[in-house]
């Protein structure tokens, strides 16, 4: 099949803005966007510059914007979002600096996963042998721990989008998804200890009380792994913790006794 | 055509009462009848889901239970009361256990609820059911030449596989169907589906007004007259607090807000005055002198 790709182009020596540079190519009816990008860098453009690597939706390094939505683009197939001779737009993930080409700065993705430490806390010296996990206790984990880390979730975060429009720095900002399902990777995790500190910095500003739940992480995740609902857990968690009088988690409570004392809000 | 009317917490008690009224002018003039839920609880907005599931569920199955009692589909007027009751009959469809437990708790209450009511948003029901030729039909006013910029909500919109996307793919433009149907004419732009900054009222309102911010100066920017949702609380945020969106940018935004209701109201030749656009924070005067009005 004939595919159009009109690809987001930036090239910081050149002292120029993004621009927009269209490619039409043919290929095979099965061909996913990473591969029509591979084709046009190695027949047409040589300049053109993506990060991929495993090409199969698990490395998370190809996620980028495709027709207005974050995809990891090694599992987006051409045809499923063009006919024949369609255009598709390609652009980098969003709410993150731009290197060049479809290639983001990752630094403020990092900066937000590490804030959470992103490591196990357990109490006491380590038993001899591996830690014994029940598979029952493990098992609802399995989704949040599948996170690949390709940031789709973070470019298209709403409320992200919205400090950063405002011109907030990117470290004043919301922790958003990724980061976000990260700590609740670990405050659910029967080893940890640290769940009272953990759920503490997490209550405070910029953290899970942000979420505008708008579904959008749900939406673009390509590994399944909800972050929405992941924040709103570590929201129930918090409020059992006791951390129940920041502004978020009062509301919470306050419209749940509303509706329990009167059916209505 | 007959459904059971759920109004929503914010549209009789509080907040919005012109969309409730406009919503029952608009379905007498097209001759869909409506029978009032006016008993059943709040949907829980998320916000309960949130918080105590099983409880969310167990009030939105009661509603269901109502309208099956009633022998009717249901039928919302908000985008969230919509994206909130479609989540919770997916969940309650898909897994008959799940179910039977909802039905433990509503049995304290004497209801049961079967796991398949339809329920519709009106936007649906117009495009779906009423159908666009007979709305074409129904419009006495063509709104010629009025430019519109539609603002779904996000629960009408995500996520989407509980919004019956895939056996009506029609439901992802049914806005922009809606707006021409009446004669106008859809201007697009990027904050069609994103968050009106709703549910952080309260929470976070430097971040609320700010996505009030960049959606009524894009669409400005755009070009519209209007524009036009089928929300409620997308309605309260975008409109309410379009005064301190602008402060918040140093400049004064003025993008009269309509609720769909009131857009359809005036094509049908309802009269202004019975719209209800004196609740408005921002005046729709530029809407009706467009219009001629």
């Amino acid at each position: 099949m004939e595919v159009k790709l009109r690809v987001s182009r930036f090239d910081p020596e050149s002292g120029d803005g993004v621009r927009y540079q269209s490619y039409a190519l043919e290929v095979p009816d099965y061909a996913t966007v990473l591969e029509a990008l591979l084709k046009i860098r190695e027949e047409v453009d040589e300049s053109l510059a993506l990060r991929c690597s495993c090409l199969s939706a698990i490395c998370g390094s190809c996620a980028m914007r495709i027709n207005n939505q974050a995809r990891l683009a090694c599992k987006t197939k051409v045809k499923a979002l063009a006919g024949d001779g369609d255009e598709i737009v390609v652009e980098p993930v969003s709410n993150m600096s731009v290197i060049k080409d479809l290639v983001a700065d990752m630094d403020s993705f990092w900066q937000k996963v590490r804030a959470v430490d992103p490591w196990l806390q357990p109490k006491g010296p380590p038993p001899e042998r591996e830690y014994l996990v029940a598979h029952e206790v493990m098992r609802p984990l399995a989704d949040v721990a599948g996170c690949i880390m390709c940031g789709a979730c973070v470019s298209d975060c709403t409320v992200l989008e919205t400090e950063l429009g405002l011109g907030k720095p990117s470290e004043q900002t919301f922790l958003g998804p990724a980061a976000l399902a990260k700590g609740y990777r670990f405050v659910a995790d029967p080893r940890d200890a640290a769940d009272a500190s953990r759920l503490l910095a997490l209550s405070n500003a910029e953290g899970i009380w942000d979420c505008t739940r708008c579904n959008i992480c749900m939406e673009v995740c390509p590994k399944g792994v909800a972050p929405m609902e992941q924040i709103l857990a570590l929201r129930r968690k918090a409020i059992e913790q006791g951390y129940d009088q920041v502004l978020g988690a009062r509301h919470t409570l306050e419209f749940e006794k509303t509706v329990r004392e009167t059916s209505w809000i | 055509m007959k459904y059971a009317f759920w109004p929503g917490c914010s549209v009789p008690r509080q907040g919005t009462p012109e969309l409730r009224i406009t919503a029952a002018a608009v379905c007498a003039k097209l001759g869909i009848e409506l029978e009032d839920l006016s008993l059943a609880p709040c949907t829980g907005s998320g916000i309960l889901q949130a918080k105590d599931l099983i409880y969310a569920d167990t009030l939105n199955a009661s509603t269901f239970a109502m309208a099956e009692e009633m022998g009717l589909p249901l039928m919302t007027i908000c985008s969230t009361c919509q994206g909130v009751f479609s989540q919770a009959r997916k969940r309650m469809k898909e897994k008959p256990d799940y179910l039977a437990r909802i039905n433990q708790n509503l049995a304290e209450q004497g209801m049961e609820y079967s796991g398949s009511v339809e329920v519709n948003h009106l936007l649906w029901i117009l495009v779906e059911d009423y159908g666009l030729d007979a709305m074409r039909d129904a419009v006495v006013r063509p709104l010629k030449g009025l430019r519109v910029a539609p603002f779904y909500g996000c629960y009408l919109v995500r996520p989407s596989a509980a919004l019956g996307f895939d056996e009506h793919p029609e439901r992802k433009t049914s806005l922009e169907s809606l707006i021409e149907a009446l004669g106008a004419e859809v201007v697009e732009f990027r904050g069609k589906t994103l968050c009106c900054g709703y549910p952080l009222v309260g929470v976070n309102d430097e971040n609320s007004a700010a996505m009030v911010g960049t959606h009524t100066l894009e669409a400005e920017e755009k070009g519209a007259d209007c524009m036009v949702t089928p929300c409620p609380l997308c309605h309260m945020n975008l409109d309410g607090v379009q005064p301190q969106a602008g402060e918040q940018r140093g400049t004064r935004i003025r993008m009269p807000v309509l609720h769909m209701t009131q857009l359809i109201g005036l094509a049908l030749g309802i009269d202004p005055p019975d719209l209800g656009f004196d609740r408005h924070t921002v005046s729709v005067k530029g809407v009706l002198d467009k219009l001629k009005l």
